[in-house]
């Protein structure tokens, strides 16, 4: 080993990944997801934070259900985590085609994409 | 330096995709401009496609290539460009507001890291087990047949397939589009464009009839006569 490569660094590169290494991706993806959406005021920024979101939870499902990550002796998935995650796909694109929808028609009714200024039904 | 034969390829190919899919979905967040957080999340979902792909999971990566990156963000992305007016491509948020999200962000990420190091099962090494091609099992899966062998540990006895839900997804996704469409279709004008007013008028009984209708409609300004609508 490399005298100057730090050891965690040195031992991601020469041992296999296993199942916590794509929870760690899984994680980020998924903080990113909610900070986008909580943080962004256009409209399409907060439907980019939804699928940030979405998708980090597919690579949760993904790696459950691998069987090249899985320990020795560990419970899989199986095949089923990789159908829910072509279901989360789907569900995904339909979502995004309704928010995209709803999005262009606040843009033709208020002339902007704030979402700060959808306060119509504020009581 | 460290010899190429003791590294892991299939880890090396794991961190640059795991990195290109993480540093793009942060790079999400900070850029103010929208268009190029489009950018940006285009790269973030491929690499996750990349990330599938090591993990054996060819269909849903090529799914996710195919659907996601080719499908949903290309709407995305003609969102922004309908959408692009100058004062909205990068609306910016508010310095506390970045500074609360950041807090709340790092307080998520380190309740999601803690619980994912926190099973023993998730953090020993992989055994590297083979794995079979997932595409057909898939397809059968979702005709309602399974012929995958069940996981290790999983409960013996009949494993449902995905029928049903498959069926539920498809006429969901049907009928979200079709909404789609209505909530998205042109809008009906107000006013009647000039074709419209002139196909709606009755015709004149006479020549002269006719004349006096035009002398009226262009002392009205009226449509026809290219007036005020």
């Amino acid at each position: 080993m490399a005298p100057f490569a730090p050891p965690l660094f040195a031992s991601l590169l020469t041992e296999p990944v296993g199942v916590v290494h794509y929870l760690v991706v899984g994680a980020i993806l998924f903080t990113s997801g909610v900070v986008c959406m909580a943080m962004k005021r256009n409209a399409l920024g907060v439907l980019m934070g939804i699928e940030l979101v979405l998708n980090g939870a597919n690579v949760n499902f993904v790696a459950f259900s691998s069987p090249y990550l899985q320990a020795d002796g560990a419970k899989s998935l199986g095949l089923d985590g990789q159908a829910i995650a072509l279901f989360v796909i789907l569900l995904a694109a339909a979502e995004a085609a309704v928010a995209l929808a709803i999005t262009l028609n606040f843009y033709n009714n208020h002339a902007t994409v704030d979402v700060d200024r959808a306060d119509d039904l504020k009581g | 330096m460290m010899p190429l034969a003791a590294l892991d390829w299939h880890s090396v190919f794991f961190l640059l995709f795991a990195a290109l899919a993480c540093a793009c979905a942060v790079a999400v967040v900070l850029a103010e401009n929208v268009v190029r957080m489009a950018l940006y999340l285009v790269f973030s979902l491929g690499a996750t496609a990349g990330l599938f792909f090591l993990a054996g999971a060819e269909f849903v990566g090529a799914m996710q290539l195919m659907i996601y990156v080719g499908g949903t963000l290309v709407l995305l992305v003609f969102g922004v460009m309908l959408t692009a007016q100058a004062p909205f491509v990068s609306i910016k948020t508010a310095p506390g507001d970045r500074v609360l999200a950041g807090v709340i962000g790092a307080a998520l990420l380190a309740v999601l890291l803690q619980s994912a190091f926190s099973v023993a099962d998730w953090r020993k090494p992989a055994v590297g087990r083979e794995g079979e091609p997932a595409a057909t099992p898939l397809g059968m899966a979702l005709l309602g047949t399974r012929v995958d062998e069940a996981p290790a540990g999983a409960p013996p006895g009949i494993r449902s397939g995905y029928l049903l839900p498959f069926e539920i997804v498809s006429v969901h996704l049907l009928v979200v589009l079709v909404g789609a469409a209505y909530l998205a279709r042109a809008k009906r004008r107000r006013t009647p464009r000039p074709i419209e007013v002139a196909a709606s008028m009755e015709p004149p009984a006479s020549l002269a009839a006719h004349a006096a209708a035009g002398r009226e409609s262009a002392r009205g300004g009226s449509v026809l006569a290219g007036g005020p609508r």
